[in-house]
């Protein structure tokens, strides 16, 4: 069993090391792209369109939290373009003098309430119709739990949830699963749901939005194509697929 | 040094000075108090079922028991969320055990038992493999001379059986408490996170890291010193099990 065990770990730690080898051997250029993971899909397409354009380039990303990114690039991490998703993580990376020149404002995002397709618990909006219900939202901290606070307080009504989620993800799917009556969300992450859910606005939603910023990593060797991605981004090319994603734009 | 290094690094980043203060935040307290009580439950309902389970799979063979021997080690090798989506699908409030459990008037979704659930889910592979390991590799012929002197088959799980496990029960134990304490993506996953509920220590530094790196490395290292001391609660058991008797 045990040795069985071992063998299986070794094989898995080899099968996870071997990948890692081969980009050395390959000569394309690399674009290593920092990004919020409400951003993943949206990037993730503009990387395709952005590596048409230019042969030979491959863009990766790495999709986490603004403030684990942050704390990433803190660390030396090779990255050449970080997008944050909201102004306070990326005044973070700005004060430790990780991006080179200043960041722009390409998208901004406003929240929602969601719940289980059908709406079985019968919420009407932010107000009492949440009371006893299984709500779930961000945590105090993290960007979107940060936004749903002070929503909460501009519109007056205070939230008891069930959970507090670290990721704006985690919020959507218990409610994709039926596990919560609702969720308060981004926009964007209604619209990635789909089906599964339904959507209801929060009034004064509007007056509460999140700022995405994009800049040039200081440290990155690829400068010019950094900043040929962030023009993508601000470009019409990047703002068409950022609102077709239901982003607003700045 | 592979392995010690990161751990040490950690004790250097502590913010020595700020530490009382970080650890009595009501969050941490919380935190930390949730996490014991439930590891203290889950940890029992591992002895429960665990050790019951351990005893039929020790004694049987066959087909049947490998697959037994199988499932019941599965969830130690399972990443933890793919645990909790097990969990979701089988007794979320929408599965088919959950809808019928809520029919009784017990509703798991977002609850402290719930938390309890994930950590017994995961913790316990960890006391039935070092148990059932235990009662598999020796002491069978201690039995049968015991059976031959006329003990009823109690009185050899009472005065022979379980006094020889005895060690590996308790190393499993102090392993699945260990475990317990660790566990993250299946509570994440299966029971969410709300402070004094559901929020357990792994959970609560999980959450600081995004604004806090100080809180959070403080309570890791709370962490660290909990498990490493279970830890050698274990080994000190594993020695007793080693010595001749």
């Amino acid at each position: 069993m045990i040795r069985t065990l071992v063998a299986l770990t070794a094989l898995a730690v080899l099968s996870a090391c071997a990948p890692a080898a081969t980009p050395a051997t390959t000569p394309s250029k690399e674009l290593v792209v920092y990004a919020a993971s409400s951003l993943s899909d949206t990037y993730t397409s503009l990387g395709r369109s952005f590596e048409a354009a230019h042969p030979g380039v491959t863009v990766k990303f790495s999709f986490d939290g603004s403030s684990t990114l942050v704390d990433q690039l803190k660390q030396g991490a090779p990255a050449d373009v970080f997008a944050s998703a909201d102004r306070p993580n990326m005044d973070k990376a700005t004060t430790a003098n990780l991006l080179s020149g200043t960041p722009s404002m390409f998208a901004t995002n406003t929240l929602t309430i969601i719940v289980p397709k059908g709406n079985p618990a019968r919420i009407t909006g932010l107000d009492s119709s949440l009371d006893g219900k299984k709500l779930v939202v961000c945590a105090d901290g993290v960007p979107c739990g940060t936004a749903t606070s002070k929503l909460a307080k501009l519109v007056g009504v205070t939230l008891k949830p069930v959970s507090q989620e670290t990721k704006v993800t985690d919020v959507r799917a218990k409610v994709e699963s039926g596990q919560a009556d609702a969720g308060i969300v981004y926009v964007t992450d209604a619209k990635a749901s789909g089906s599964k859910v339904d959507t209801i606005a929060i009034k004064k939603a509007d007056q509460v939005k999140n700022e995405y910023l994009v800049g040039v990593v200081a440290t990155s060797k690829n400068s010019s194509l950094a900043s040929q991605f962030v023009a993508l981004v601000t470009g019409s090319e990047g703002q068409k697929i950022l609102s077709g994603a239901g982003f607003a734009l700045p | 040094m592979f392995l010690a290094v990161p751990l040490i690094a950690m004790f250097g980043r502590v913010d020595w000075l700020r530490l009382p203060t970080l650890l009595t935040s009501p969050a941490a307290t919380d935190a930390l108090w949730l996490s014991l009580r439930t590891c203290l439950a889950s940890t029992i309902l591992c002895l429960v079922l665990g050790l019951p389970l351990a005893l039929v799979l020790s004694r049987s063979s066959g087909r049947w028991a490998t697959a037994g021997r199988i499932l019941a080690s599965l969830p130690m090798v399972l990443p933890p969320v793919v645990a909790g989506l097990a969990l979701l699908v089988a007794l979320g409030r929408r599965a088919w055990l959950g809808r019928h459990l809520s029919a009784f008037g017990i509703d798991l979704a977002f609850t402290t038992a719930a938390v309890v659930v994930a950590q017994t889910f995961v913790a316990m592979p960890y006391l039935v493999v070092s148990v059932e390991g235990a009662l598999r590799s020796a002491q069978e012929h201690y039995e049968i001379v015991a059976a031959t002197l006329g003990a009823s088959p109690t009185t050899i799980l009472r005065r022979v059986t379980l006094p020889l496990a005895a060690p590996a029960i308790a190393s499993g134990t102090a392993l699945a408490f260990a475990r317990a304490l660790g566990e993250f993506g299946a509570t994440l996953t299966f029971a969410g996170s709300l402070q004094g509920r559901t929020q357990t220590l792994p959970l609560e530094i999980y959450l600081a890291r995004e604004s806090d790196t100080d809180t959070a490395i403080a309570l890791s290292v709370v962490l660290l010193i909990i498990a490493a001391g279970l830890i050698a609660v274990t080994s000190v058991f594993s020695r007793v099990r080693g010595a001749p008797s």
